[in-house]
């Protein structure tokens, strides 16, 4: 995957470009605006992580140029700034995700994954499978090997962001933001009480688990 | 946000209630000074007739001396020929006429003074008349009276003019002064009301406008200026805090940033390595604690100092609640505490979701916190005639009175707490967050034991209830 990476600190430019290499992407860098918005312009990207505040061209205005001139590709917003009102800002100008510095790296790789996915959306699903997990969108009902699974309307939301994001590690924070709109951090690590409840219902009593742990990271929903 | 107040009547207004007073007192005063007037003129006419009628009874008495009874006729008579002020009426002991140019004897009523005034019937220009007189009455030996009067009937006109208009006059200023009053307030109210509204936009967060001015350089200009200029002041300092806000988190989160990133790296590159790195696991997560801090203190400081442009919106209190309760309750159960929602009914406030939401999820996480296993919690909204509750009691310890306003100040934490983990911010949210609602937060004993917080949001925080977008299909 072709990533674009504009970031002016160029400490935190190296540290990302070589974490991203490194995870398998192919990586350019800008160091302000101007040259980012040229690259975001010139050549396709997968994934553009933008920093807020870039000498020249403003993060803002970088992205929103690439929007007028056509270009659709997801962004990521890094930001330094205070937050309360600035991810509505970024969201608005056309960012598609934001995150605040400083961050965890596996947070911004879970992050970009997810938007890489949701680049390429197999049309409208009505069903999703992970193994012999299925859960039908339209009757919004569970079914493992068959067995009826009984889920609160909040876990089947949980569940069905893990299984679209089968074989992607899903950070607590992304769970927060997608699943319960939260966008705060709790003091307590509720969404592992969440998860583990969940575990419960769909992996108790069978062989292989499908609910896996990613320390340090998150959680993963994958059939082997 | 505070929106502005109601525009109070017009006759509740202190414009209206001042000009009222003058009208008042105008009237007053007016109606002290014509009655003066009027008795004192009254006073002098009636010496002056009085003076008039002695004279004449003098010389009266003094023909009656000297000629007697005859006498007296005679000079009745010859003071009767021409028609003039003078008025005579002698009768007899059965009141028949006897000289004069009155009959019959008239209506009499008597005075204090001894004067008597009457009315008589007069020929005017060829028509009759009733005329007011005023005169007294001397007994003439013999059983005789004699009546000498004035005709005062022109004083009498004058005076009964006074008296019936001196009402309608009251009656006039009062109304020209009311309506005047009105008009002239409710042009006064029109220029306060324009700043009113302007300081009601202002609070409510458009910090970008001023109050016109209406040209004139009156009072109501120069207190605008003034307020323009205190706002500009006001703006500049808020863009000032605002900014030093923004480079404390820039200049803050970067080389955190870097930290931790470092971290990062050297934690990968000996797990590579395959060599224990537990030091820098935890030094990572300490960072992790000064960062979730740092977030903690510059989102208190922003929402305090209320420089955050945090978008505010109708939102419906109950369904907030249930949200964070949904969010909590596998938490409470796996601590043994039952976490119960109380059932409401739904009522729209004007807030912010997100901090709303983040300030009841602090709450909620202190009293699971707090709270022994076996214990209760209790998250309920409620519309009471002080405002909009949102309250959290627990079964847990409480806070003791004393501490209680110590508890939301930053970083405090009482020493029974010490040893579990937060980091002494959570009330300091919340109360941030009330403040910036214009909200309170109380703390309370809950019965039998614990602490109830509440968040009463006042009752000009109160929306229409959004309508739902979709249905809770899920």
């Amino acid at each position: 995957m072709r990533i674009l990476v504009v970031e002016d600190d160029l400490e935190a430019q190296r540290y990302l470009v070589q974490g991203l290499k490194e995870s398998g992407h192919v990586v350019d860098e800008a160091g302000d605006g101007d040259t980012g918005l040229n690259l975001a312009l010139s050549r396709a990207y997968d994934v553009a992580v933008v920093d807020r505040m870039l000498p020249r061209l403003d993060g803002l205005r970088l992205v929103a140029e690439m929007r007028e001139h056509g270009n659709a590709t997801p962004v990521l917003f890094l930001s330094a700034l205070s937050e309360v009102d600035d991810r509505v800002k970024g969201l608005k100008a056309g960012g598609d995700d934001y995150l605040t510095k400083p961050y965890a790296f596996v947070e911004l790789l879970a992050r970009i994954d997810a938007l890489m996915r949701r680049r390429a959306p197999a049309g409208i699903r009505t069903r999703l499978d992970v193994g012999d997990l299925e859960l039908d969108l339209l009757t919004r009902a569970a079914k493992r090997s068959g067995t009826d699974i009984e889920l609160q309307p909040r876990e089947f939301r949980l569940l069905e962001y893990l299984m679209r994001h089968a074989g992607q590690v899903v950070t607590r924070t992304m769970l927060l933001e997608s699943v319960w709109e939260y966008h705060f951090d709790p003091q307590t690590n509720v969404i592992d009480v969440h998860i583990s409840r969940l575990r419960a219902k769909i992996d108790k009593g069978f062989q292989a688990p499908l609910l896996h742990t990613v320390r340090g990271a998150g959680y993963m929903i994958r059939a082997h | 946000m505070i929106a502005a107040r109601s525009k109070p009547g017009i006759l509740r207004t202190q414009a209206f209630r001042i000009v009222l007073v003058y009208v008042l007192l105008f009237a007053f005063s007016v109606t002290a000074l014509l009655g003066f007037t009027y008795w004192n003129t009254r006073r002098t006419l009636d010496a002056q007739t009085d003076q008039i009628i002695e004279a004449d009874i003098t010389g009266l008495t003094e023909e009656y001396h000297h000629f007697g009874l005859p006498g007296l006729v005679e000079t009745v008579r010859s003071r009767t020929l021409h028609q003039g002020q003078a008025l005579y009426l002698l009768v007899d002991g059965l009141h028949h006429y006897v000289a004069g140019n009155l009959d019959p004897w008239p209506q009499i009523s008597g005075r204090a003074d001894g004067t008597v005034e009457f009315d008589f019937e007069r020929s005017v220009n060829g028509h009759m008349e009733t005329r007011r007189a005023r005169g007294r009455i001397l007994a003439v030996p013999g059983g005789f009276l004699l009546l000498v009067a004035q005709d005062v009937h022109d004083r009498y006109l004058t005076e009964r003019m006074f008296t019936t208009t001196l009402p309608w006059t009251v009656l006039l200023i009062l109304l020209l002064g009311t309506v005047g009053g009105a008009l002239m307030s409710r042009n006064m109210l029109r220029r306060l009301d324009t700043i009113n509204r302007t300081s009601g936009e202002i609070i409510a967060g458009d910090l970008s406008r001023r109050v016109p001015l209406a040209g004139s350089g009156d009072e109501f200009d120069v207190l605008s200026e003034n307020l323009n200029r205190m706002l500009d002041r006001i703006e500049r300092l808020m863009k000032g805090l605002r900014e030093v806000t923004d480079s404390v988190a820039h200049d803050l989160r970067t080389p955190l940033n870097r930290l931790r990133n470092r971290l990062e790296e050297s934690l990968a590159r000996l797990q590579a390595e395959g060599t224990q790195a537990g030091e820098i696991e935890r030094a990572i997560a300490e960072t992790d604690q000064l960062i979730g801090t740092f977030n903690a203190l510059l989102l208190i400081a922003e929402t305090d100092a209320g420089t955050t442009r945090a978008a505010m919106a109708p939102l419906e209190l109950g369904g907030v609640a249930a949200d964070v309760a949904e969010l909590y309750e596998p938490l409470a159960e796996e601590k043994k505490v039952s976490l119960v929602l109380m059932p409401s009914a739904p009522v729209a406030i004007e807030g912010n979701r997100s901090l709303i939401a983040q300030a009841l999820a602090n709450l909620v996480d202190n009293a699971i916190k707090y709270t022994p296993a076996g214990g209760k919690v209790r998250v309920r909204t409620a519309v009471t005639d002080r405002g909009v509750e949102l309250s959290v009691a627990d079964s847990g310890p409480g806070i003791p009175q004393a501490d209680r306003p110590r508890v939301v100040e930053r970083f405090v934490r009482l020493e029974a707490s010490r040893s579990s983990p937060g980091t002494g911010l959570g009330l300091s949210l919340v109360a941030a967050v009330a403040h910036f609602h214009n909200a309170e937060l109380l703390l309370d004993d809950n019965v039998p034991t614990g602490l109830e917080a509440t968040l009463r949001f006042p009752a000009t925080a109160i929306r229409p209830l959004p309508v739902p977008l979709k249905n809770a299909a899920e």
